[in-house]
Formats: structure tokens, sequence, C-alpha cells
């Protein structure tokens, strides 16, 4: 038997096997670091005010900039680079794509600041949730929706959402995955309903048994 | 003490000939006290089993009777027997919520230990004691199935439950993880329910149900409970006789 090339794949090239990708966002990566030891609270604040100052400084050399500036933060949390530049490079296609759609509708200096500050708010993203404890980061986000108690929804409720998020990004992309190694099985692989029906399919379950777990775990009480 | 007293659980079912919706009855009437502290539940696919562990949590409420734990209603004080009663699923994904195992286990924590260090630390023991420690940071992905299983108990374990229950928590394991598992549960101060398809496991229980088309049709020791399991599963005669 030849050996597969990548995960689920048919080429024979005798590379290792590669894990499902996972994401850029969600995993924490322990550490020291002075981006570590920063309150989980000032971080999404900082996020927050990177995406204003990315809409407000136009032109290249300030989206070069705050680049720099979030590649330096990366460095400094010694983020791990292999994994992080796996994980995004879905969008790195995204940002190259906009920058072609961008350059050619608009000019290359919208081009590239449009690329840049998409991996820019990605990256940054990525350092938050890389140096922050999931559980830090849903008491943060249970304080601030605080105010939401008073129609009726429980910050709790809403934090556990934004954890739910994080975990459903890698999910949804092994169910993505497994459904198109299935739909290659069955020689489908041209046919995209033969990927995205039994994907949405086992989606929708996933959230149903998903559901029924977080309110055995007392969660949704 | 679990108590169900002529539990009974409806469902609507869409007519196959194309008539209006009728109600079909999924388990029940059921009467059971369940004091032992091991207990299996077995049964075909389909029969309600899964159904009949699900009202020991709440999860699915009865539509006729009354389900109690420790004099709890399942109605009544769903949040208060969720709280004594942990679940653990087939599928450990569908249980797992956090990116890692550490945050995953003190999410179970958050309820009942507000103090963020105390609950991370809770979580770290939780997880050496099923020797996940040194895997703590790494995503749940990276797991193996039986490591993803464990970790699912661990998270359900933290909540310190008096009960739970384990909807075939083997299903989805070699035999090297169903017996590590089998035997952490074995090891367990907790009264523990198990639905399983692993007769094995079933017969060192104390008390096997034998779940058949929404029926309890067998409650005994695990020897006659089993025997008539296969009786029923080979279709012999044996299966006729009433327990």
């Amino acid at each position: 038997m030849s050996p597969v090339g990548r995960r689920g794949g048919t080429a024979s090239t005798g590379r290792p096997l590669r894990g499902p990708w996972a994401g850029p966002l969600g995993l924490h990566h322990p550490g020291t670091s002075l981006v570590h030891r920063a309150p989980a609270g000032r971080k999404l604040v900082a996020l927050a005010a990177l995406g204003v100052v990315l809409v407000v400084l136009r032109g290249p050399t300030a989206a070069t900039l705050a680049l720099g500036v979030v590649l330096a933060l990366a460095a400094l949390a010694r983020l791990p680079w292999r994994r992080t530049v796996r994980g995004m490079l879905p969008v790195l296609v995204a940002a190259g794509v906009l920058a072609g759609y961008q350059t050619w509708a608009r000019g290359w200096e919208v081009g590239v600041e449009a690329a840049l500050d998409v991996l820019t708010l990605v990256l940054a993203g990525t350092l938050v949730t890389a140096t922050t404890r999931a559980d830090d980061l849903l008491a943060v986000v249970a304080r601030a929706a605080r105010p939401l108690r008073h129609v009726g929804l429980p910050p709790e409720t809403v934090a556990l959402a934004v954890g739910l998020f994080l975990r459903t990004v890698p999910v949804v992309a092994r169910v993505v995955g497994e459904s198109r190694d299935a739909a290659r099985a069955r020689g489908l692989a041209r046919d995209p309903r033969a990927t995205v029906v039994p994907a949405a399919v086992r989606m929708v379950a996933h959230a149903r048994t998903t559901g029924d777990a977080l309110a055995a775990r007392g969660l949704a009480d | 003490m679990i108590e169900l007293d002529a539990a009974e659980v409806t469902a609507w079912s869409p007519d196959p000939a194309g008539g209006p919706e009728r109600v079909v009855r999924l388990l029940g009437p059921v009467t059971l006290r369940l004091g032992e502290r091991r207990v299996a539940v077995v049964g075909a696919n389909g029969s309600g089993k899964s159904t009949l562990a699900r009202l020991l949590n709440g999860l699915v409420l009865p539509s006729a009777g009354a389900v109690r734990v420790d004099g709890l209603d399942t109605v009544r004080d769903g949040a208060a027997v969720r709280r004594r009663v942990g679940f653990v699923f087939t599928d450990p994904d569908a249980q797992l919520v956090m990116p890692t195992p550490l945050e995953d286990v003190a999410l179970s924590l958050r309820r009942t230990v507000p103090d963020a260090a105390e609950r991370t630390a809770r979580a770290h023991a939780a997880l050496e004691r099923i020797g996940l420690a040194e895997r703590a940071h790494v995503s749940v992905h990276q797991l193996s199935g039986g490591q993803r299983q464990l970790l699912a108990l661990a998270a359900v374990l933290a909540t310190e439950p008096a009960v739970l229950v384990c909807d075939e928590p083997t299903t989805l394991l070699d035999l090297r993880w169903r017996t590590h598992v089998d035997a952490l549960l074995a090891s367990l101060d907790q009264q523990v329910v198990v639905v399983t398809h692993d007769l094995d496991a079933a017969a060192r229980a104390e008390r096997v149900l034998v779940v058949d088309q929404g029926q309890v049709v067998a409650d005994d020791a695990p020897g006659p409970a089993l025997a008539r399991y296969r009786a029923l599963m080979t279709g012999s005669s044996d299966a006729v006789a009433t327990p």
C-alpha cells in the first residue's frame, strides 16, 4: 500500500502525515513573557483599539508599521511560528486575493494596506488567545457582559458562547475535512454537495450534542 | 438513591404514511430503585437505554411519572440534579468545549470555585489523577480518542458528582483504552450507571438492566440478566420468558 502524502490525500509523496488544520485562534501557548503577564482585559481592549487604529490610519506605511509591532509582540511572546503560520495559511491566501482585487480596483497602495490590515488583525487575535488562558478570557467577557443581565441574558452564557466559538473553528475544519475525505472515497471529489451536505448535517448534530453536553455539565443552568 | 416512578418518555413522530404526527412511546413506564454502586444497562441499538440514562441526569424529562435522585425531582430541581449527577457521553468531542485539557476541566469548576488560581490548581490535580497532566496545554485535537474520553471523565469528576452516568463511554475506544477507562470507572467512589455494549464490563456490575423496545425486560444480577439479553439478541426461545 502506498503512503498518503497528506491527511486523506491520495498523492504518494512519502511525506509525513499532518494533523488536521486547527485554525490560528484559540490555542493557549503557556509562557511568562510580558504579553502573557498582561491582564486579559487590557489585551482585549488593545485588540479593539488596534482595529480602530487600522481603520483610521491609511496607507501602506502605517499598515506595515502595525504589522511590525504585532510581529514583534508575537516574537516577544515566543509564539510557535510553524504552528502559527500553518494556522494562518487560509488567511494568507485570502489576504493575497484581497490584495490582488484591491490593487486592480483601487491601486497598489490600497491593495497592500487591505492585505496587511487583515493579517495584522488575525495575528493580533491569535496573539491574544495564545497568551491568555481561556478561563481568563471568559472571566473578562463575563464581566463585560454584566449589563446584559438586565435584558435577561446571563453574562456566563455570553462568556460560554465566546469559548464555544473558539472551540468550534477547528471542529468545523475537521468535519469539513472528514466529509471531503468521505466524498473522495466515494469518487465524488468534484461534487461540492457530497462535502457540504454531510458536513452541514454533522455540524447541526454536533451542535445538538454539544448543547446536551453543556446541559449535562450544568453549564446552561 | 435513584428512583424512577412509572417514568415514561413519549415523543411526536411523523407518520410514515404521510398522515398527521402521532405520539410514540420511547420508554416506559419504568419503575426502579437504583441504590447499587455499579449498575449496567444493556440493550440493542435504539432500544431506549440512552433515553433511560438521560432521564437520570434530567437531560430528558419524563412525559409522565417522575425521576428523583436523592429525593430531588429532575423536573422541579433540574439544576440541583445535574450538580449531583455527572454525565459522560459516547463521543468526547461533543463534551469537550475548551481548546486545551486544563481549560476544559477548569470550565467545569467555574460555577463552584470562584477563585481562578484555585480552579486551575484543582483542574491540574484532576488531570494528574488520570495521567494527563503532561498534556494539560496541548490542543484537545492532539489527544487520542482514549485520552479525550479520559479528559471528558476528568471534566465531569472534577465537580465531584455523587452519581456518574456514562452512555457507552468505551464504544469508540480500542481494547487498551477500554480497559483503562473501565478500570478508572471501577475505582470511583461514586455510584456509577453505565450504558454499555461491552458484556464483560456489564458482568462486573452489581445489577444489570436489560432494555428492549422501551421496556426494562430484565432487572437482575449480571448472570441471569445477561443470559436474557443474549437470548433476546440471538432470538432464542428463552427470550420469550418473562424475567
